[in-house]
């Protein structure tokens, strides 16, 4: 198998006598979309900021692409940087830059174009989410939930980087919109080929998206498939997986 | 290289090679640019040997549709890229992005005629909603005069010391900076005269009536009402107003009056203060500048004020404080979506109470005039 597109060797990340992270393990292959699961504190945001960049770990390694970033320059991370795009929370949106500004501010910052090119570019992007047209000129103030989100993906996708990090794409949608971005999600990972680790805590959409579940228990992540994970013995695993909403995906998918 | 052209005779075969990335498009741009399509009837592209990610398929979806408005015949060689296929679906019947754009605004004239009446209307609106503001802090200050408790006497305080107690050292500061202009002034004119003795009439009587108050008040406008706006303005776009009224609570029973009458304690106080260093500077600055001795100085500051100068500049003080306080509050509330707007308000709180605080000035100086104070 080929090298892992993110690995994450013997993380420690430790916030004055809190511990977050005790030595934590993950790895995510090419094409796979790996969802990380964990208790409110259990320390996700944190690993996905260890992930990225922009919080230097206490110990271990981060390899993107097989490139170690906890020993980079600031010059060589702004490079890879170009090579992943992030969707936060709450979606991030520059709320001084309307819609159409915001995909194009990583043009911006990475690409040299002319404008035709970035705002079609940009355009492309913003209809690749399915969002309308109209949508380009508005602020962020004037958009929903669910559009924040997509505006938020269809930034995140601005350079075609072959990796996503999302964190809780779905949280504050109702279940339609959520089932829908999932959706979205999927045929865009199928279509660009993307690799997506994601941070989430909808049920519906681990299951309906993920490969393979990383559950952050005790600051180590214990890594399986989603059948495997939900067998699993680990009183907070079996509680999280086999509670009452579980079930249900336990009935629909026969496991 | 990126492609490879052939033409033979009225048929131009491209070969696509290489990695089409979004990174690479300026070189790619520049290659097809280079290409000369005149004469040429038929345009065969082999894609095969290439990879495309969805902006690079992009460059080439909007090329090819721009020679297809002048070439009959154009398309692929052997199997065209699947990411073209992605555009082609993402895009739906209107092929061509640039027809999709939505136009950047109206035409300038028409859009000078619009901003004009934006702002009228805009202006009365603002007239009223600052009339209504008034109206509401009033009532709050009302109902609190009633209930002592609700006028919330601890985060009264909490102003008192974030508008008053912090601003302590830059007002000492800038009390005594007034009495070294105002010495400098005076001593340089009325040595001419020899009248060196009123140096002391100008400082005390000059930081006393005017600038130990006004300045002062600009302070604390630049501190507190940029601070009042700011922090107003982000619990406004954190939905903490909202919250607030969901629950019932009246903010400007809550957030509004706290601020107003802690800086009303605040600004006389530093006022004092203000006035007491500048006197105390003035001291000084005799001193080294004339030689006057500080018994001199003393007597003389007692001769040369009035009973009422020193209550005609605190007594503005107050005044200025509800200016400062209201302009602040009210454009912190004003605030709506985005951070930049946030930013503008901040800026108009601060404009706007120095700007107040030194028209009542002016106003106040006629008012004193006419009074004969």
């Amino acid at each position: 198998m080929a090298a892992p597109v993110v690995e994450v060797r013997g993380l420690v990340n430790q916030f004055g006598r809190q511990v977050v992270h005790r030595g934590l393990d993950m790895s995510v292959h090419s094409g796979e979309v790996f969802g990380v699961v964990g208790g409110s504190g259990s320390g996700k945001s944190v690993l996905l900021r260890s992930i990225i960049g922009l919080q230097k770990p206490k110990s271990g390694t981060v390899r993107l692409m097989g490139r170690d970033i906890t020993q980079m320059s600031a010059a060589e991370l702004h490079g890879v940087k170009a090579g992943y795009g992030v969707s936060f929370q709450q979606g991030a949106l520059y709320s001084s830059l309307n819609v159409l500004q915001n995909i194009q501010l990583p043009m911006l910052e990475h690409l040299q174009l002319d404008d035709y090119a970035l705002d079609a570019l940009a355009m492309l992007k913003l209809r690749l989410v399915g969002l309308p047209a109209d949508a380009a000129r508005k602020f962020p103030a004037q958009l929903s939930g669910g559009m924040i989100k997509r505006v938020a993906l269809a930034r995140a996708l601005a350079l075609d980087p072959p990796l996503l990090f999302l964190d809780e794409p779905t949280s504050g949608l109702d279940p339609i919109s959520a089932a829908a971005f999932d959706e979205l999600l999927m045929y865009l990972q199928r279509e660009l080929q993307l690799t997506v680790v994601m941070i989430t805590h909808d049920l519906d959409t681990i299951f309906r998206t993920c490969n393979r579940v990383g559950v952050i228990v005790d600051g180590h992540m214990i890594t399986d498939t989603l059948e495997g994970i939900v067998r699993s013995e680990l009183p907070w695993i079996k509680a999280y997986f086999q509670g009452e909403r579980a079930r249900i995906h336990g009935v629909r998918h026969g496991t | 290289m990126f492609l490879e052209a052939r033409r033979e005779g009225s048929e131009l075969t491209l070969a696509l090679r290489g990695d089409w990335r979004v990174a690479q498009l300026p070189a790619i741009q520049a290659e097809l640019d280079a290409l000369t399509t005149v004469g040429v009837q038929r345009l065969r592209v082999n894609a095969a040997e290439a990879s495309f990610d969805l902006s690079a398929a992009w460059l080439l979806h909007d090329r090819m549709q721009r020679w297809r408005a002048t070439l009959s015949d154009i398309g692929f060689d052997g199997a065209s890229p699947t990411a073209l296929a992605l555009i082609a679906h993402t895009l739906g019947d209107e092929q061509a992005i640039d027809a999709q754009l939505v136009p950047q605004g109206d035409t300038l004239a028409t859009a000078a005629v619009e901003s004009v009446g934006r702002r009228a209307v805009q202006s009365l609106d603002r007239a009223v909603d600052a009339l209504g503001f008034l109206g509401h802090v009033s009532a709050a200050l009302a109902v609190g005069l009633g209930r002592w408790k609700r006028l919330h006497p601890i985060s009264i305080a909490r102003h008192v010391y974030d508008t008053g107690l912090t601003a302590i050292p830059i007002v000492a500061l800038i009390g005594f900076l007034i009495s070294v202009i105002l010495a400098y002034i005076g001593a340089e004119q009325l040595r001419k005269f020899g009248a060196d003795i009123f140096v002391v009439d100008l400082v005390t009587i000059g930081v006393l009536r005017e600038m130990g108050v006004l300045l002062t008040a600009i302070i604390v406008a630049g501190r507190s009402g940029s601070a009042f706006a700011a922090e107003l303005g982000a619990m406004r776009l954190n939905e903490e107003i909202d919250a607030l009224a969901a629950t019932g609570v009246n903010h400007f029973e809550t957030l509004v009056i706290p601020r107003l009458i802690g800086l009303m304690i605040a600004l006389p106080l530093l006022t004092i203060l203000a006035d007491l260093i500048g006197i105390a500077g003035g001291a000084l600055l005799c001193n080294w500048l004339l030689d006057m001795p500080l018994l001199h100085y003393v007597n003389r500051v007692q001769e040369s004020i009035a009973p009422t100068t020193f209550w005609v500049g605190i007594w503005k003080a107050p005044v200025f404080a509800v200016l400062i306080a209201i302009a602040g509050t009210r454009c912190g509330l004003r605030v709506r979506g985005s951070s930049r707007h946030l930013g503008a308000m901040t800026t108009q709180a601060v404009v706007q109470s120095i700007f107040l605080v030194i028209l009542a000035d002016a106003l106040f100086a006629v008012l004193f005039m006419e009074l004969d104070v």
